[in-house]
């Protein structure tokens, strides 16, 4: 269980370590006091993937370059 | 002037060296003007000036060719020494050279297994500086946040990436575009990929955390701009992960050796860049069933073995009844016991002290006294009695005893003995008689064996004191001499003659 804050990590990272919690609690052997941590954990790890799978918010924009070929800024396309 | 009259030709016009050139540059140009040649590529020269000068040959003639430093940039590609190319420009004579050559504006690859050929050299080329190693392949990020795209906004291709990526998971894109074929097609690719990489993570123009590189299918001379060296170098070189998917399926380009994943289509590279959102959040309620499922099932676990426990773990009271039951039955026996005990002992006292009285005693004494006697009396009458009984015994021995006996005994043994004794006598005289003439015997023997019977024969026996003379010289040399003869010895002193 690594004490990184749950909001910094990616979903992958948050993914793997809820699955680690998981195997740990299942496995059965961790003191209650540790495992009432470990759920704690694992429902905060939980709720970050939920919000990052919430987040799934389409945005195509296209780059705009100036003559010279350097990127000036961003310009919303619609391909449809 | 009239020298010259009569010799021929003499109408023929007469051009400056600089006329004739510039009619002969005119010719050319006029003439030939833009023209396609094809041939292989000699010796290539990037001079200082910017200007490039190379020939193009075939089995009989070499054509010196040069394009203009402003010309260069609009190339597709750089003529290589051994290429097969076919190159297009205006054909051109330079009168300061007296040379004819191509003013070269194009060039390209000629057919097919040229550039198949000119492919297989790069691609060994790059392998064997290790860009097409696993090791130096990245990872994809499993849900990038900021997908960039390098494709054309035109054509199918980018549609069927959004289209597949709002269907999985709807992501931020950013689209770098970029002609994905002819001539600026490998310079914008590269730019853009190196434009990608020069992005600040977070800044205004945000850096995408996986690039795809796309292009629909088409012939290998569209597809070449991906074969070029600098684009697959770019991708290469990228920092950010890179989806390459250029062709269809069939088609490889250089780029699809480079890139850290080759998708086989547009679509497919969509797919590798995310996963699909609902199989995430189904997946997610699955591990939170399971995080819940399993942080209950161990406090029932812990509920479930304490209640075992509690069961088994008899109450205090139980564990102590029969310890108590037994200690109050002994407690109350015990002062009974006592008391019992007190009696038992104070009667058997009582037995003792009522039967301890003088009485007592004194009849004791007097039946102990009377056994004495009565032991005394009966041990003087044994006494007697063994005494006569002894003597008696003594006198059946005594009148068994009689002398007559005795005297025949000694009777016969004396007769034994006079019967014995003149036997002894006999044979010891008789053993005495053989002793002396045995005697006698060996004394004769002695004295003919000795020398004094040869004495008497008339020898003599010579001595000097005790010893024996038995020679002349022996003698000679003694001081006295005694002669011993058969009747007596004669002494005779000192030595015979001096």
């Amino acid at each position: 269980m690594t004490d990184k804050a749950v909001a910094d990590l990616s979903f992958e990272d948050a993914m793997k370590e809820l699955e680690v919690v998981v195997g740990q609690l299942e496995s059965g052997d961790v003191p209650l006091d540790q495992s009432i941590k470990l759920y704690e954990r694992g429902a905060a790890l939980k709720e970050h993937c939920q919000k990052k799978l919430a987040e799934a918010e389409e945005k195509v924009a296209k780059i705009t370059l100036s003559s010279d070929g350097t990127p000036t800024g961003t310009e919303a396309v619609d391909l449809g | 002037m009239d020298l010259f009259d009569d010799t021929p030709g003499d109408n023929t016009p007469e051009f400056s060296v600089s006329e004739i050139a510039g009619t002969v540059k005119k010719l050319i140009e006029a003439e030939l003007g833009w023209v396609r040649v094809r041939g292989e590529v000699g010796r290539v020269v990037l001079a200082r000036s910017g200007h490039m000068y190379f020939d193009l040959k075939d089995d009989k003639s070499v054509l010196s060719c040069m394009t203009w430093k402003g010309q260069v940039a609009g190339l597709a590609m750089h003529p290589e020494e051994g290429m097969e190319v076919i190159v297009e420009g205006k054909m051109t004579a330079s009168g300061f050279q007296s040379k004819f050559g191509l003013n070269a504006q194009r060039i390209a690859i000629a057919g097919e297994g040229a550039l198949m050929a000119m492919l297989e050299k790069r691609k060994k080329k790059l392998g064997a500086e290790g860009l097409f190693d696993e090791s130096a392949k990245r990872p994809l990020p499993y849900l990038p946040e900021i997908i960039g795209v390098v494709t054309s906004l035109q054509g199918a291709v980018i549609r069927d990436i959004l289209h597949r990526l709002r269907d999985r998971f709807p992501r931020k894109v950013l689209i770098w575009p970029v002609a994905v074929q002819g001539e600026a097609c490998a310079p914008e690719v590269t730019r853009a990929i190196q434009g990608f990489n020069a992005l600040t993570p977070g800044g205004a123009l945000p850096r995408p955390d996986l690039l795809i590189v796309a292009r629909g299918g088409g012939s290998i001379e569209d597809l070449w701009g991906f074969n070029e060296e600098n684009v697959a170098r770019a991708a290469a070189a990228s920092a950010i992960p890179l989806i390459s998917a250029v062709g269809h399926e069939t088609d490889t380009t250089l780029i699809d050796f480079v890139s850290d994943k080759r998708a086989p289509t547009p679509t497919a590279a969509a797919e590798m860049a995310v996963p699909v959102r609902l199989d995430l959040i189904a997946g997610l309620d699955a591990w939170e069933a399971r995080l819940s499922r399993a942080v209950s099932r161990g406090i029932e676990d812990r509920r479930q073995k304490h209640a075992a426990l509690v069961r088994v773990l008899p109450r205090a009271d139980a564990l102590l009844a029969d310890p108590n039951q037994r200690f109050d039955r002994i407690a109350e026996l015990l002062p009974r016991a006592l008391k019992q005990m007190t009696q038992a002992k104070g009667s058997a006292l009582m037995q003792t002290v009522t039967g301890l009285r003088p009485g007592v005693l004194r009849a004791r004494i007097d039946r102990e006294g009377e056994r004495i006697s009565d032991r005394h009396a009966r041990l003087s009458i044994g006494l007697k009695r063994s005494v006569e009984r002894k003597r008696q015994e003594l006198e059946g021995t005594a009148a068994r005893l009689r002398p007559g006996r005795l005297g025949d005994e000694t009777r016969r043994q004396r007769d034994a003995l006079s019967r014995l004794s003149p036997r002894l006598d006999a044979v010891f005289t008789t053993r005495l008689k053989g002793l002396s003439d045995r005697l006698a015997a060996l004394e004769r023997t002695r004295m003919t064996l000795g020398y004094q019977a040869t004495l008497a024969r008339g020898f003599a026996v010579v001595r000097e004191g005790d010893t024996l003379i038995t020679g002349a010289k022996a003698a000679e040399n003694a001081t006295s001499i005694e002669i011993e003869f058969a009747d007596g010895r004669v002494s005779l002193d000192g030595k015979k003659g001096a």
